[in-house]
């Protein structure tokens, strides 16, 4: 059993803090993060990997007396799709979030207290801005490999399109170039259903009583939007709870209600509230588009891709991959793409083990031939 | 072991020069990329429509896209590729005249290898039994063909003269043979070098 530890980086101590996006200057930041594998002697194995919206820097092993493991470690490990024994992973916490990176519920220097909503908006861009200083203080000058599903790959994205000269190739799973309508309308009723809580109390809720309802209930929404018809058919079907029939009032009836509760009620144990409502935003910011046509992004990238997309995810569909793959091959671009038939909807990139492990480890593979550090 | 080349596949080998660029559509395993890449030094890429073909081409080390043939060429910019190839797919594709003036647009020169509905076996069946033909080359049940298109060689010889497209090279197979006496009598495939 491979076991790891979280470690963290602080950087862009004032006066050189880190100018986000919004013009809002942040600093000092703190990143926490894991790292699985060995760097080599000439540094060009290593691979970034990125979380999603709810993830942590712990992507892989197993942290000290704790029986399970990070949250992609059926992907990363010794001969695994990202294979521990040839290359080195790396994976931090956004910032923005609450798992040892600078976010909402860390101090404020200035105050010494909580930020809540006084944390500046981060968006993804600033979140790689971040995550580019990490990669300088471990001195790798070029990324094998930037990967990542969900938010991980429109992080990934923003690696090859902002930092050309440090990324390789990038593995983009699930994800997209923009957020659309439909992905921004989930996640404001996500946000309502948090700051509706009287718990919430305008952010300012640390040390007190948490807004655990409406976190909750941003969950509960969050788990139906990552299965499919189908796998919550298959997986709950109108099954009964330990009821021989249906009670007639508002107790729970069906397996789907309890597991709902169950999964939402161990979130609000390890999530901070206010990290969701900032993160959730910093989704519906992106738009690798906003200036221009998408064929223009992808200009200055010299990136090796592969898209990997899956049949039944109804959150990330499939033909916003094929978007972005169509944008890539306009750019005479190195792409392999594939749509995976899956019935996990967008939880596929997490469980679809067996078919990415191929997939990834043949083209890390190609990628590892081809590179030239310099 | 060096497996045995196909004849189709030492053809395309003989006209396709070093270091090219090449575009296989509708790629399948990733054979004829792969001994393009070895024996040409080429730079591949694969167009193939089935799932379980594109992890067998990653596995090869190949460049793949997971899409179909008549809507995949969209997206490469004119004259691309130094070789856009079209083995065995042309009949399969809904909309053959559309896909090989894309080919010729993103591909210097284009080639393509069809099936002859046409060879006398087939004419013989067609004649003396008052049958659609069922021989080694042309298998399949008109119920359950993923052809779409039937066609000769001759038939695609009056379709490159009404596009203006120029045959550089034509190939008539059979077998592991060159058919060169009326070819679309004994040939089961045709293979040709394309240009426009």
């Amino acid at each position: 059993m491979d076991i790891v530890e979280t470690q963290s980086y602080t950087f862009c101590e004032p006066p050189n803090e880190l100018q986000l996006k919004s013009g809002v200057r942040l600093g000092p930041i703190t990143l926490a993060y894991e790292t699985y594998g060995k760097l080599n002697g000439d540094k060009s194995n290593a691979i970034l990997v990125f979380h999603s919206l709810t993830g942590d820097a712990h992507a892989a092993f197993y942290h000290k007396g704790e029986d399970k493991p990070g949250w992609w470690d059926p992907m990363i490990g010794p001969g695994k799709g990202f294979d521990t024994y040839k290359y080195f992973l790396i994976c931090s916490n956004v910032i923005g979030g609450c798992k040892g990176s600078t976010g909402p519920a860390s101090i404020n220097p200035k105050t010494g207290k909580p930020f809540g909503l006084s944390f500046p908006f981060v968006t993804i861009e600033d979140m790689v801005a971040a995550q580019r200083y990490l990669i300088d203080h471990l001195g790798i000058k070029k990324l094998l490999c930037v990967s990542g599903g969900s938010m991980g790959g429109l992080q990934a994205l923003i690696w090859a399109t902002q930092y050309p000269e440090y990324v390789h190739s990038v593995i983009a799973i699930a994800t997209n170039t923009r957020h659309t309508a439909q992905q921004i309308a989930l996640h404001e009723v996500a946000r309502q259903a948090i700051m509706g809580d009287p718990d919430w109390q305008g952010g300012d809720y640390y040390g007190k009583s948490i807004p655990a309802r409406g976190l909750a209930l941003a969950r509960m929404i969050g788990h139906i939007t990552y299965m499919s018809d189908k796998s919550m058919d298959e997986k709950f079907g109108r099954k009964l709870i330990s009821k021989e029939r249906l009670g007639y009032d508002f107790s729970h009836d069906f397996e789907v209600e309890n597991y709902l509760k169950y999964r939402s009620g161990n979130f609000v144990q390890r999530f901070d509230a206010n990290s969701y409502l900032y993160i959730s935003k910093t989704l519906d910011y992106f738009d690798l588009s906003a200036n221009g046509k998408l064929t223009d992004v992808f200009a200055k990238t010299k990136a090796h891709f592969l898209v990997i997309s899956f049949t039944s995810d109804w959150l990330y569909p499939s033909y916003q991959s094929k978007e972005m793959v169509r944008a890539l091959k306009a750019n005479d671009l190195d792409v392999s793409d594939i749509e995976i038939n899956s019935s996990y909807g967008h939880d596929a990139f997490l469980v679809e083990v067996e078919g990415q492990s191929k997939l990834i480890s043949h083209f890390l593979a190609r990628m590892q031939k081809g590179f030239n550090i310099n | 072991m060096t497996e045995e080349i196909r004849f189709d596949h030492q053809i395309i080998l003989q006209w396709v020069e070093e270091r090219s660029r090449v575009l296989d559509l509708g790629c399948g395993d990733g054979t004829l990329l792969k001994l393009l890449i070895e024996h040409k030094s080429c730079h591949g890429t694969g167009v193939e429509i089935d799932e379980k073909a594109i992890y067998t081409c990653m596995e090869k080390g190949l460049t793949v896209s997971h899409v179909d043939i008549d809507t995949g060429l969209a997206d490469y910019s004119n004259k691309r590729f130094d070789y856009v190839i079209l083995n065995e797919s042309l009949q399969e594709v809904i909309n053959p005249q559309r896909v090989i003036l894309e080919a010729l647009r993103v591909g210097k020169k284009v080639i393509v290898g069809i099936p002859n509905f046409c060879h006398v076996r087939a004419r013989l069946q067609i004649f003396f039994k008052g049958r659609v033909p069922l021989t080694k080359e042309l298998p399949y049940q008109w119920y359950d063909t993923p052809n779409l298109r039937f066609l000769s060689l001759k038939d695609f010889r009056y379709f490159c003269k009404a596009n203006t497209i120029k045959i550089l090279q034509e190939v008539g197979t059979a077998g592991n043979k060159r058919v060169a006496f009326r070819p679309n009598l004994f040939a089961n495939t045709g293979m040709y070098l394309l240009e426009k």
